[in-house]
C-alpha cells in the first residue's frame, strides 16, 4: 500500500479548474518530483494535500486514511510535514524558537523540545544561526528553515515547495544533500521544484502536471524526454526534434 | 539567589510596605487603581502583544466582572467576594462565546468585532433593566472603610497575574501563542490547533480582566454601564497600558499602567489643582499625542525599547556636560 495517495483530485476556484483529476502515489522511502510550469497547479495540491483547501471532489489516503475534510494541524500530527514556496518565517522568534515550536508536535515538554530542535538544527546544519531572528536570515537560510521546522514535527512524509529555488550553486548541492539525508533518515519526499538539477539528481519517479493535469510520470530519464513535457516546457517546435 | 533577582525583592518588599510609607488614602487610591490596571493590561498584553489578536473591546469582560460581582451581592444576596471569582469565571464563558464568533476573523476585522462586541454589552447593560438595573448603576455597601484590604487584594492579584503570564509564556502555551502571532498559517502547518489555542488565550485574559472588574465593583462599590463597559475609560486604556509599557513584554504592562494612570489623573485633577482652567478633557489630545510618540520612536514599548531609551538619555546627558 502506497504512503499517499491521490485519487482523482479535482480543485476549483470559481470557473477555474486548477487541478483536474489528478492521480498519483508516493510509496514508503520514495523522493516523488511532481514537476510543472508556472500555474501548472503543483503548490495547489500541496495545499490540497495538507488540507490548507478544501477538494472539490477525488479523495486523498495517507496510510490508508482518508484525508478528506481534516484540519491542517490534524494532518500534521497524522505526520504530514510541508514548507511553503513563499517562506513563512516565525520573524520575530529565533531559529531555535521556531523549531522548537514546532517539535511540541510531538513532545510535551520544554526541554524535550528544546532538545529535538537542537537535534534537528545539527540535522539541517543551522546550528550557529541558532540565537538570530529568523527575519534576519538570508533568503537560503530561511528555506533551510522552513525544512528544520517541518523536520521537527516527526513527519513521515514530507512536501517540500520549490526549497531549492533563489539558492545559489554551493547552497543548492547542500540542499540536495540536505534532502538525500532525510531520505536516508527514513523520511518519504514529496517535491515541488523548477530546478531540472535538483529534481533530476534526486527524484526515483516523476510526476508531470501542465494546466492541472496529468501529462506524464515515469523515471526522471522517461520523463525528460516525454514530448508532451518538453511541449509544455520549451514549446511545441521542440516537441518535434 | 541570583543578583538578576535582586531588583524583583526589592519591589517587592516596597510594594509590601507601600501603605504604611505613605498614608495618605488619596495616593493610595491611585495605587490601587493602577495595579487594577496592571491585571486589565497584561490580560490584554497576552491576547493582544503575545497571541497578536488585538482586542478594542476588553471592557466587555471588564464590565461582564463588575456586574456579575455586582448582580450577585444585589439579587442574590450573595457575597461580593464570592462575585470576585465569579466574575472571572462569567467573563471566561462570555469570552467562549465571543471567540467562537470573532475567531472566525482575522487582524483588523477581528479587533472590529471585538470593539462592536463591547458596544454589544455596554447596551445591554443599559436596557436590561430588570437585571442591571439600567442606567441607575448599582450600588454595595463596601466591606472594608479601610483602603488597605484592598490595596493587598489588588496587589495579590497583579501578583498573579504577571505571575501565572510569564509561566504560561515559558510554557508550550507560549510557543503556540507566539507562533500563533507571527504567521498563522505557518502555526496550522507546524501542528498547532490555531483555533484552540487563540481560545485558551482569550479564555486567560477574560478571566483575568473579568476579576480585575469584579474586583473594581467590590473596591468602588458603585458600577454603570457607562463607566465599566466604556470603550474610552477601559478598552482604549488597555491597549494604551499595553502599547505605551510595552507589548509582549510581561513587565510592560505594569509599567504602562503607572504611566498611564499617573497621566490621567494628573489630567483629572487638573494639574493637581495648579492649573484649574485646564480642563481634564485635556487628557484624550495628550494621550493621543504620546500614542503617535511612542509608535513613532518606541514602538516596542517604554520596557521593550529600555536600551534605546537609557542609550539617548545618556547621550543627551553628555552632551549637555559638554556644553
Amino acid at each position: 500500500m502506497a504512503l499517499l495517495e491521490v485519487k482523482n483530485l479535482t480543485k476549483m476556484f470559481g470557473g477555474l479548474r486548477a487541478v483536474g483529476n489528478v492521480t498519483f502515489h508516493v510509496n514508503e522511502g520514495e523522493i516523488v518530483g511532481l514537476i510543472g510550469p508556472n500555474g501548472s497547479g503543483k503548490t495547489t495540491i500541496f495545499n490540497c494535500i495538507n488540507q490548507y483547501y478544501t477538494l472539490t471532489s477525488g479523495d486523498i489516503f495517507f496510510e490508508g486514511k482518508s484525508l478528506k475534510g481534516l484540519k491542517t494541524h490534524v494532518i500534521c500530527h497524522m505526520g504530514i510535514g510541508r514548507t511553503f514556496q513563499v517562506v513563512k518565517p516565525l520573524s520575530r522568534m529565533t531559529v531555535l524558537d521556531n523549531v522548537t515550536a514546532s517539535a511540541f508536535c510531538r513532545v510535551g515538554s520544554i526541554k524535550e523540545a528544546q532538545g529535538e530542535a537542537l537535534r534537528i538544527l545539527e540535522f539541517s546544519d543551522l546550528m550557529d544561526q541558532k540565537d538570530k531572528l529568523a527575519k534576519s536570515l538570508p533568503i537560503g537560510k530561511r528555506k533551510r528553515l522552513e525544512i528544520a521546522r517541518a523536520l521537527a514535527t516527526k513527519p513521515k512524509l514530507i512536501l517540500l515547495d520549490e526549497t531549492a529555488a533563489g539558492l545559489t550553486p554551493s547552497e543548492l548541492d547542500a540542499a540536495i544533500e540536505l534532502i538525500k539525508k532525510m531520505r536516508d533518515s527514513g523520511i518519504t519526499v514529496l517535491i515541488v521544484e523548477h530546478i531540472m538539477k535538483v529534481i533530476m539528481s534526486i527524484s526515483d519517479r516523476i510526476h508531470a502536471i501542465n494546466f492541472g493535469q496529468t501529462i506524464a510520470e515515469g523515471t526522471p530519464h522517461e520523463v525528460a524526454n516525454n514530448p508532451a513535457v518538453i511541449e509544455a516546457y520549451l514549446g511545441e517546435a521542440y516537441a518535434q526534434c | 539567589m541570583e543578583k538578576k533577582h535582586i531588583p524583583y525583592i526589592i519591589l517587592g518588599l516596597l510594594a509590601v510596605a507601600f501603605p504604611f510609607l505613605v498614608t495618605s488614602d488619596y495616593y493610595l487610591h491611585l495605587v490601587i487603581i493602577t495595579l487594577m490596571w496592571v491585571v486589565i493590561g497584561s490580560a490584554w498584553n497576552l491576547l493582544a502583544g503575545y497571541t497578536g489578536q488585538v482586542s478594542f473591546g476588553h471592557a466587555m469582560f471588564f464590565g461582564i466582572g463588575a456586574y456579575t460581582a455586582g448582580i450577585f451581592v444585589t439579587k442574590l444576596e450573595i457575597s461580593a467576594w464570592w462575585g470576585m471569582a465569579f466574575g472571572g469565571i462569567v467573563a471566561m464563558l462570555i469570552g467562549l462565546f465571543v471567540g467562537w464568533v470573532c475567531f472566525r476573523l482575522r487582524g483588523p476585522y477581528f479587533a472590529l468585532a471585538t470593539l462592536a462586541g463591547g458596544e454589544i454589552f455596554r447596551l445591554i447593560a443599559t436596557n436590561w433593566e430588570s437585571l442591571t438595573d439600567g442606567m441607575v448603576g448599582i450600588l454595595t455597601i463596601q466591606t472594608f472603610r479601610s483602603k488597605l484590604p484592598y490595596y493587598y487584594m489588588a496587589l495579590a492579584l497583579a501578583f498573579m497575574c504577571i505571575v501565572v503570564i510569564h509561566l504560561i509564556m515559558k510554557s508550550k502555551w507560549g510557543y503556540y501563542f507566539v507562533s500563533i502571532r507571527e504567521d498563522q498559517d505557518a502555526a496550522e502547518s507546524l501542528g498547532i490547533n490555531t483555533t484552540l489555542y487563540k481560545n485558551i488565550s482569550l479564555l486567560v485574559s477574560s478571566f483575568f480582566t473579568g476579576m480585575a472588574g469584579a474586583f473594581y465593583m467590590n473596591y468602588m462599590g458603585f458600577i454603570d454601564p457607562h463607566v465599566v463597559f466604556s470603550l474610552h475609560y477601559i478598552s482604549i486604556m488597555a491597549i494604551l497600558v499595553g502599547i505605551v509599557g510595552g507589548v509582549a513584554t510581561i513587565m510592560g504592562p505594569a509599567v504602562g499602567a503607572f504611566i498611564m494612570v499617573g497621566l490621567q489623573e494628573t489630567f483629572r485633577s487638573a494639574f493637581f489643582g495648579l492649573a484649574p482652567s485646564w480642563t481634564s478633557e485635556a487628557h484624550a489630545l495628550v494621550f493621543g499625542l504620546l500614542v503617535i510618540f511612542v509608535i513613532l520612536f518606541l514602538p516596542n514599548g517604554v520596557v521593550g525599547d529600555w536600551l534605546k531609551i537609557k542609550r539617548n538619555v545618556f547621550r543627551v546627558r553628555a552632551s549637555s556636560e559638554r556644553y
